[in-house]
């Protein structure tokens, strides 16, 4: 991305005259970022290490909101519920993560190498996209037809002998809101991944059948790693999804488990901004850690 | 033959990824029409388009017809601002721009930051705007206006600029797309005939990437549309219509929120055809202007 952000600005690098100089051309852009997004982390980060009553957040420098985060937690009978929380938020994570993945490669690896004509391939990539512009609680809620108590899985089930009363961990589980975030989010897989291996010049595998690769070592050895950008960008936008996210896991896991972001919004809800901020400051080195790992294998891999 | 058969699976796998991504919001289109004694699950009990009515007739407390219309105002301004933002940042690094890494990067994080941290910043941001105004209030002894004084979050202030800093890193990555394809030579001829930069941008640059700024407009609404996460901590007494029917799956138990969900998704295609023809309708006016 640095290299497209330089040959950008070579593009046009004298100023004629009459023209608007890209500072002001930029300063809308900049405001936005600075009011709505630096600003605000910034206000997150100084709040954490305030005081706060039932009635109003109180200007200070404490620690006791993060103390009260990790309240017992070097306790080592039982875990605490912050630990907990971000445990089953990390076990979300993963299987979201590696699903997505698997699926999100195998569809790229099939518009971008299988499907011949430009026409068909725009059209199939639209298919996969489209959804992604309607909105997500009506894509969750399209779900309670199919898995609740009387919903079609378990009608055909029933009839077809194979459980004798209605199952009842296909809605308003961990598995329908693993569903749920592969439903929503292999797009964010699919896109980068589809990008990058439009990249990969065709004679490259031809080269790597002609000298005796199986198909299966061409996908591991070659695409593979030159897709590498893609599965990158596409881990970051699901892991950080996941991590943050609180309306899927509230939805569909019918407000019974817990999530850190919906601590975070429990926490707002009663007026407890410092603890909420806290558990922001958080979550967000976590995020950042994790997308830092990520990052760096990417780059890693460059150097080798 | 083995390469046929590896191009049957993966058909049968992106048929499968198809059905599983449009199956479930087919049967809630089919089942919004359920009949008047029908219920959230098949059987279909008769064809109607009574809850369709009975959304228009308002839903309990909820007033789905003025949640609807916030929505749409605020979609049209975050739509319109997206636009003329990224149009102009697109345009700003195109030439030597400094810190433009560092603008690059804080648009990209404020696109993967997760929505609740941004939400709950934004929200804190104008809380203590509250407090700072109420204070000055209080100390310029404005007891009335203090009085009357509500907050600063709001619709056009907070939620605003909740949704532009999750739309405005998608419009400014496709101008990036857009202008690292674009060639500069038209704009030098331009500039070579004697146009000014004003005459360049409106005659030569805009209908060139105007199928683009339309894709930019379409992501603005349709991401304003159906915000949630980052609206939910930054938005004061009233509610955008997303949000009204996220708190409605806990109450409702009826087909009405089927049929409020047709017909918000009914309203985010019809803004991507709309998009999509007017994109189409401009590339051809483009291609018939330069052959």
């Amino acid at each position: 991305m640095n290299t497209s952000i330089q040959s950008a600005g070579q593009a046009q690098s004298d100023l004629s005259k009459g023209q608007v100089s890209p500072f002001w051309q930029i300063t809308p852009f900049n405001c936005v970022f600075i009011l709505f997004f630096i600003v605000p982390l910034l206000l997150i980060l100084m709040v954490s290490f305030w005081d706060f009553n039932e009635y109003e957040i109180l200007p200070d420098f404490t620690f006791k909101n993060y103390l009260s985060i990790f309240d017992g937690c070097l306790n080592t009978q039982e875990m605490c519920v912050t630990l907990k929380t971000y445990l089953s938020t990390f076990k979300f994570c993963f299987t979201v993560w590696l699903s997505t993945l698997l699926i999100g490669f195998t569809l790229a690896y099939y518009l971008a190498f299988h499907i011949q004509s430009a026409v068909v391939q725009t059209a199939l990539f639209a298919i996969c996209t489209i959804p992604f512009w309607t909105s997500n609680v009506i894509r969750m809620i399209s779900w309670i037809p199919l898995l609740g108590r009387n919903g079609l899985v378990n009608k055909a089930l029933i009839e077809s002998g194979l459980v004798q009363a209605p199952v009842e961990w296909l809605l308003f589980s961990n598995f329908s809101v693993i569903l749920a975030f592969i439903h929503l989010y292999t797009m964010f897989m699919i896109v980068p991944i589809f990008n990058s291996m439009m990249r990969i010049d065709k004679s490259l595998i031809e080269a790597a059948s002609d000298s005796g690769a199986s198909k299966w070592q061409t996908i591991w050895n070659v695409i593979v790693p030159l897709s590498k950008t893609g599965i990158i960008i596409g881990s970051i936008f699901v892991i950080t999804i996941v991590m943050g996210d609180f309306v899927t896991v509230g939805v569909m896991g019918g407000q019974q488990i817990a999530s850190i972001g919906k601590i975070i919004q429990v926490e707002t809800s009663y007026l407890q901004f410092p603890l909420a901020a806290a558990n922001a400051v958080i979550l967000l080195s976590i995020v950042l850690m994790m997308i830092w790992a990520l990052t760096r294998m990417v780059d890693i891999r460059k150097e080798l | 033959m083995k390469r046929n058969s590896e191009f049957l699976i993966l058909s049968i796998f992106f048929a499968l990824f198809v059905l599983f991504l449009y199956g479930p919001m087919f049967i809630i289109f089919l089942l919004s029409f359920q009949g008047p004694d029908g219920g959230l699950t098949f059987p279909m009990n008769g064809v109607s388009t009574h809850w369709f009515e009975k959304l228009v007739q308002g839903m309990g407390t909820v007033d789905i017809a003025a949640a609807l219309e916030r929505s749409a105002y605020l979609g049209f301004w975050v739509t319109l601002i997206t636009v003329v933002f990224s149009v102009l940042a697109g345009l700003a690094f195109r030439k030597k721009l400094n810190g433009a890494n560092i603008i690059f990067y804080t648009a990209v994080a404020s696109l993967i930051m997760p929505s609740i941290i941004v939400s709950l910043g934004i929200g804190l941001e104008f809380r203590l705007l509250d407090n700072a105004i109420k204070w000055i209030l209080a100390a310029m002894n404005m007891t009335e206006t203090l009085e009357s004084y509500g907050t600063s979050l709001g619709l056009y202030t907070s939620a605003l600029g909740a949704h532009l800093s999750w739309t405005l890193p998608f419009g400014l990555l496709v101008m990036f797309a857009v202008f690292n394809r674009f060639n500069p030579s038209y704009e030098e001829a331009a500039r070579d005939l004697g146009a000014t930069p004003w005459q360049t941008f409106r005659y030569v640059v805009l209908p060139l990437i105007s199928s683009s700024v339309i894709g930019v407009g379409m992501f603005g609404f349709t991401l304003s549309w159906d915000e949630i996460a980052r609206t939910s901590q930054a938005i004061g007494d009233v509610n955008t219509l997303p949000l009204e029917l996220q708190g409605l799956t806990t109450t409702v138990t009826d087909p009405s929120i089927y049929a409020l969900g047709t017909s918000t998704s009914a309203i985010s295609l019809a803004v991507m055809a709309c998009a999509m023809l007017v994109a189409k309708w401009f590339n051809k006016k483009q291609l018939k202007a330069t052959s």
